[in-house]
């Protein structure tokens, strides 16, 4: 072997001195990213949320080439898709039913956050960050939702719309604006699909700052304690390795309802063209929506309801500083573990209640439920940092591992 | 020295000026970006041709007394209820004062046509669609409009009486043309 270097290598230096780019993906998620050690599988979400991402944005643009946002011609030109363009059922499937699996996957990371305490200091900001990336996504699937033109597009779209009909004084003004006429319509449609297609790009805008503000202080732990430089591993090749495995299995399922349950988590009304005479039944937001939708129908004033739902997720924004415990992970505040529980089962009666016409009994357990959902924030958790008596912490990561806690 | 003295004397009064220029080219260029903005948002607003004022004419000798139709205008449905002379009692008995949107019956209607009530078909919650056309449609506890959406129930002059709907059925502009026909916009 000669001491020259290789053409390639010459080719590569001479290209990295010039922009420095595999050096930065390096530092960002190779080699020169160090992570904790004892990472556990709820920290796979996070690359599971951008592979649905680039799922979404792939499907999507191949989707919107045989789409065709106009009133009188989507609900048919989907129904195109499904049945005469080449594999465009598959396509269609897997938009559909991938915001889903976005969601789900969004989910299980907003939950791993706050059972680990990692809206905490320092990275707050990374909190904020990510719960912008959610709203964006929610308003994303709420304007896809309405581009086939079905019954449960147009009737939701009319109800989300005249939300903005509650703010007092220029409310009207803004619902006609946001219609271009006197309801949902063409001109609705045509400016929905333009935002459909630009908001996922902001929010590949927004992953890019959640990164930038993971890397300052770089990812919390199961333990919640801060991580010393000789208990950190580099992200490639060991958590790319558990990624891609985590990747895998997830797909499976993915492609599980996509070949064989596709329309499992959707509304079968949808599949009715739009018809601006004629409200259905029963309306019923997609289930990723639901505990919301719950608390809105729960407040039988219009403002406070709207006021309330968008409390709900804005609230989020102050739980690094409603939550008084300086001890990041739950898995060392016996008592924060159990009322967490609670407050998940609180969210999912709510999704229940959410989805049930509000007759009999409904509407009473959505008050609660919407009462407890904001105790639990407001009430309980400020005061449990304060009454709480945590378990002792360890040392560092690697003392938790070589001498196990008594 | 005498120099560098003159050089601070006309820093300080120049860091002033710089200032007050800075903050007004920054005004200036804020201006500018709203009436750059405004023509794009102001795009959104309804076309003229979406303006362009549409009119139903409907000819009402048909709906017998006690029936309700449906007729689209702009797009959307208006309802035409024929009410009968119980339904106009019932709306005229109410104490007005205790309503959520206070308004009597007989600023509803036109004078001398009581007997018709011609209101847009659109719950003043989130717009949905009233239930009650049809006598086989519940039509709520006050005997008018039901909405399946959120439960908000409308009386005989479709007027919100229960539920979170804030306001009574809007009335659309419409003049009696004719004693059977009606105009609506
Ligand atoms: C954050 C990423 C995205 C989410 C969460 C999302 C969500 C959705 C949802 C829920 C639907 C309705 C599916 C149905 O019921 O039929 C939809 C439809 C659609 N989306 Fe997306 N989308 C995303 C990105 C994109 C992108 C980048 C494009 C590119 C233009 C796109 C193009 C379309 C088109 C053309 C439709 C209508 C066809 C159909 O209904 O299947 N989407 N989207
Ligand atoms: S839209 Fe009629 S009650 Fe909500």
């Amino acid at each position: 072997m000669s001491t020259e270097k290789s053409v390639w290598r010459k080719a590569y230096e001479w290209h990295e001195a010039r922009l420095p780019i595999v050096t930065w993906l390096d530092h960002s998620l190779g080699t020169k990213y160090p992570v904790p050690r004892n990472l556990n599988y709820w920290w796979n979400f996070g690359s599971l949320a951008m592979f649905m991402l680039a799922v979404m944005i792939f499907s999507g643009i191949v989707l919107a080439m045989h789409y065709t946002p106009h009133a009188t011609m989507a609900f048919d030109s989907v129904e195109r898709i499904m049945r005469d363009v080449n594999n465009g059922w598959m396509i269609r499937y897997m938009h559909m039913n991938g915001a889903s699996f976005f969601f789900i996957v969004v989910y299980i990371h907003i939950l791993r956050g706050m059972y680990y305490g990692s809206y905490k200091a320092p990275r707050e900001v990374l909190w904020w960050i990510g719960l912008l990336i959610y709203l964006a996504m929610m308003a994303t699937a709420f304007l896809g939702y309405v581009l086939p033109w079905g019954q449960m597009s147009f009737w939701g779209a009319t109800v989300i719309t005249n939300f903005f009909s509650a703010i007092p004084g220029v409310g009207d003004s803004i619902v006609t604006l946001l219609w271009g006429g006197f309801g949902v319509d063409n001109p609705t449609l045509n400016r929905f699909f333009s935002l459909h297609y630009l908001l996922p790009f902001v929010i590949i805008g927004l992953v890019f700052l959640h990164i930038w503000a993971l890397h300052v202080p770089g990812a919390n732990n199961p333990l919640g304690i801060d991580a010393a430089p000789s208990d950190k591993i580099p992200f490639f090749p060991y958590y790319v390795m558990k990624d891609v495995f985590g990747l895998a299995v997830f797909v499976v399922f993915y492609f599980v309802v996509v070949f064989w349950f596709p329309n499992s988590m959707g509304e079968a009304v949808n599949y009715v063209t739009a018809n601006p005479l004629q409200t259905p039944e029963h309306i019923v937001p997609e289930w990723y929506y639901l505990p919301f939708y719950a608390i809105l129908r729960s407040i039988p004033n219009k403002l406070l309801g709207i006021i309330l739902m968008f409390g709900s997720i804005l609230i989020l924004f102050a739980l690094p500083w409603l939550d008084t415990s300086r001890v990041r992970s739950g898995n060392f505040r016996p008592v924060f573990r159990v009322f967490f529980a609670i407050w998940i089962v609180d969210v999912l009666i709510l999704g229940y209640v959410g989805m049930k016409p509000a007759e009999g009994i409904i509407p009473t357990i959505g008050m609660i439920g919407t009462f407890w959902y904001f105790l639990h924030f407001a009430v309980i958790l400020p005061v449990l940092g304060w009454l709480e008596t945590p378990k002792p912490l360890p040392a560092s990561i690697s003392q938790a591992v070589l001498k196990p806690a008594e | 020295m005498a120099n560098t003295a003159h050089v601070h004397a006309a820093d300080a009064v120049g860091e002033t000026r710089r200032d007050f220029l800075q903050y007004t080219t920054i005004a200036m260029a804020g201006v500018g970006g709203v009436m750059m903005v405004w023509p794009l948002i102001n795009s959104l607003n309804p076309a003229a041709d979406t303006l362009a004022l549409s009119t139903t004419d409907v000819n009402i000798s048909g709906i017998g007394e006690g029936q309700r139709i449906t007729v689209v205008w702009r797009g959307k449905p208006v309802f035409i209820a024929h009410r009968t002379a119980a339904e106009i009692d019932a709306a005229n008995k109410v104490n007005v004062s205790e309503l959520r949107d206070p308004q009597p019956d007989s600023a509803r209607v036109k004078k001398g046509k009581e007997a018709f009530l011609i209101v847009e078909g659109s719950c003043t919650h989130f717009g949905c669609i009233p239930q009650g056309m049809k006598t086989t449609e519940p039509r709520g506890e006050f005997g008018g409009w039901f909405c399946p959406c959120h439960g908000s129930v409308y009386d005989t002059s479709g007027r919100i009486r229960k539920g979170p709907a804030p306001e009574n059925l809007h009335i659309p502009p419409y003049a009696f043309t004719s004693d059977t026909t009606v105009r609506i916009g």
